[in-house]
């Protein structure tokens, strides 16, 4: 293993039931290696494995089979809290990435402290709260004058540019983003991607971003993964991805998964 | 009906009002923080009682006794936690399985140094000690052994306390917990764990009143916690009524639980004046919270169906 291999996953495979009529094998043995500062957008049909991947890197269950390297540590083992030192993580739905009883500023100490040990001390200083007027200020939404609001008073956007912020605040090893922007309004979901963007090259991150817009696929990152029936069928790098177009991405999956791509949300986007 | 009567019972009643009022605010840290209905509270709170009784009859000083009850507590609470969260038994249920363990429990304590090995009940006379922290004897005097001062006292140190505990980086990590799991896991927090620190804390606070509660009423008893989880919920409620607009701030909150409590046992002098029998009092609780806890969710229906009104005719 190199030492700039941020992210090493090695034959991966996850049945969800196995044994009973809802059996789905979900990852049929995925390999990928990631460097660091490698910005990977995941792509494929409904079912395809894309979330399960990232879940599957996060811990959210244990695999049946295959190894988990982040920043050359063995985390195959590791529970979901442990790992969760190295990642930062954005969920498709705004609900699940922030505490909606809490408020903006509590919201952000919770992340401002993950992967350490919680103590005693207070849960939020005063020199946070500054830092956290600040990089809320940078989001542009107004947040830094709401920080005693409840998370659960914002709209979707804000709360996922929230999430964002929060996922990067102490910086990950790798960033999950599972289709982040999916249940935000196209003007809004274009927002958060900047703003991904953005966070990502500021930071130097290595990320791992799901989506199902084609588009965005190509148009953000240096390397495009496709993925179906649970394997990854198409890898795409940089200069590979300049030359493609939503067409040609569609006509590779046509060859590579031996079939035509039924899926209306993607031919949508 | 004299109404001197009923002023003579008030007294007593803002008593234990204010001393379920710890209970309520143990509920509180489970049924809002943490989001777990913990029937454990039924048998803790009598646990309480029979782990105090037992150590004051024994020539413990209350003050220690009370503190060790409260630690009692803590082991209550955490075997809840185990059930739940080592052995993925629902919330509710491994509530219902200490709780009922707890019956045998508690009398087994409260037979500590009798032949039997088990007793119903462990009478406590304030005349045989003196010391006891809080006794209904004095609640009608205005004199400084009025137990109402004492647990005035406690009942601030106990909010302050709580307080700070969730305020703390721990226990903002609780509160995560209890909003949204997924996304407390996602922050690096052991959501397990979490859980049963938080039951414990909970149990600990409602052993903690139990054994006020049998010093106060002078004999702790195996069946004295029964229906405590529905006491609670109805302190809890109560003051979420009537000071919810008002209070924002936690300690705020914690205060309204307690003065839930004191209305609650107010409301009740009142109607036993009225001439209500006392044999139909947990009937009667037990409608009215169901009536409380059903109010957010008529609010909403309400507030939906006059939404898909206006999109009628709008």
């Amino acid at each position: 293993m190199a030492e700039s291999d941020m992210l090493v996953l090695k034959d991966l495979r996850k049945t969800f039931n196995p044994g009973t009529v809802m059996c789905k094998m979900a990852l049929a043995g995925v390999d990928l290696t990631l460097n660091r500062g490698d910005f990977v957008t995941v792509i494929g049909g409904n079912g395809a494995g894309k979330s399960t991947m990232l879940n599957a890197i996060a811990g959210t269950f244990q695999i049946d089979n295959g190894s988990i390297l982040l920043g050359g540590r063995d985390v195959t083992h590791l529970p979901e809290h442990k790992r969760a030192a190295f990642l930062g993580r954005v969920f498709q739905d705004p609900m699940t990435g922030t505490a909606a009883s809490m408020n903006i500023e509590e919201n952000l100490a919770l992340a401002g402290r993950r992967g350490q040990p919680r103590g005693l001390r207070w849960g939020i200083t005063a020199k946070e709260r500054i830092l956290y007027r600040e990089k809320l200020a940078s989001l542009d939404l107004g947040l830094e004058s709401r920080m005693g609001s409840k998370v659960g008073l914002l709209s979707g956007g804000q709360r996922q540019a929230l999430t964002l912020l929060m996922a990067t605040l102490k910086q990950p090893e790798l960033l999950l983003l599972d289709e982040h922007t999916a249940a935000l309004d196209p003007k809004t979901a274009e927002k958060v991607l900047r703003l991904t963007r953005q966070l990502i090259r500021e930071n130097d991150l290595t990320a791992l971003m799901v989506t199902h817009n084609m588009r965005d696929a190509l148009a953000l990152g240096n390397r495009t993964i496709m993925m179906h029936e649970g394997k990854i069928i198409l890898d795409l790098n940089e200069e590979q991805k300049q030359h493609m177009k939503v067409e040609d991405l569609l006509a590779q999956f046509e060859k590579a998964s031996g079939r035509e791509l039924a899926n209306d949300r993607m031919l949508l986007a | 009906m004299n109404i001197a009567q009923l002023l003579n019972q008030l007294p007593g009643a803002v008593a234990q009002g204010l001393i379920w009022g710890i209970m309520a605010i143990g509920v509180y840290i489970t049924f809002r923080i943490l989001d777990i209905a913990d029937l454990t509270v039924d048998g803790s709170f009598a646990t309480g009682g029979a782990a105090a009784a037992i150590l004051i009859t024994g020539g413990v000083n209350p003050w220690i006794a009370t503190l060790i009850a409260f630690a009692v507590g803590l082991l209550a609470g955490m075997v809840t936690g185990m059930f739940h969260t080592s052995m993925g038994i629902p919330a509710i249920l491994a509530g219902i399985l200490t709780q009922l363990a707890l019956y045998s429990v508690n009398l087994r304590i409260q037979g500590i140094g009798t032949d039997l090995g088990s007793r119903a009940n462990v009478p406590l006379s304030i005349n045989k000690y003196k010391n006891m922290l809080v006794s209904l004897r004095n609640v009608g005097h205005f004199a400084i052994e009025n137990p109402i001062w004492l647990m005035l006292g406690i009942t601030g140190v106990l909010i302050a306390l709580m307080y700070w505990f969730f305020g703390t980086e721990y226990g903002c990590g609780l509160r995560a917990v209890g909003a949204n799991q997924q996304m407390a896991r996602a922050q690096g927090i052991n959501t397990n764990t979490g859980k049963i620190i938080g039951l414990m804390v909970s149990n600990g606070l409602v052993a903690l009143s139990g054994a006020l509660m049998a010093q106060y009423q002078g004999f702790s008893d195996v069946s004295m916690g029964r229906g405590a989880i529905v006491i609670g919920l109805a302190a809890v409620i109560i003051g979420e009524v009537i000071f919810g607009r008002l209070f924002r701030n936690f300690a705020l909150k914690l205060l309204a639980v307690s003065l839930g409590a004191i209305i609650y046992y107010l409301v009740i002098q009142v109607v036993l004046w009225l001439g209500l029998n006392t044999d139909d009092l947990k009937l009667l609780t037990a409608l009215v919270v169901a009536v409380f806890l059903a109010m957010p969710y008529w609010k909403n229906r309400i507030v939906t169906r006059k939404l898909k009104g206006g999109v009628h005719h709008g």
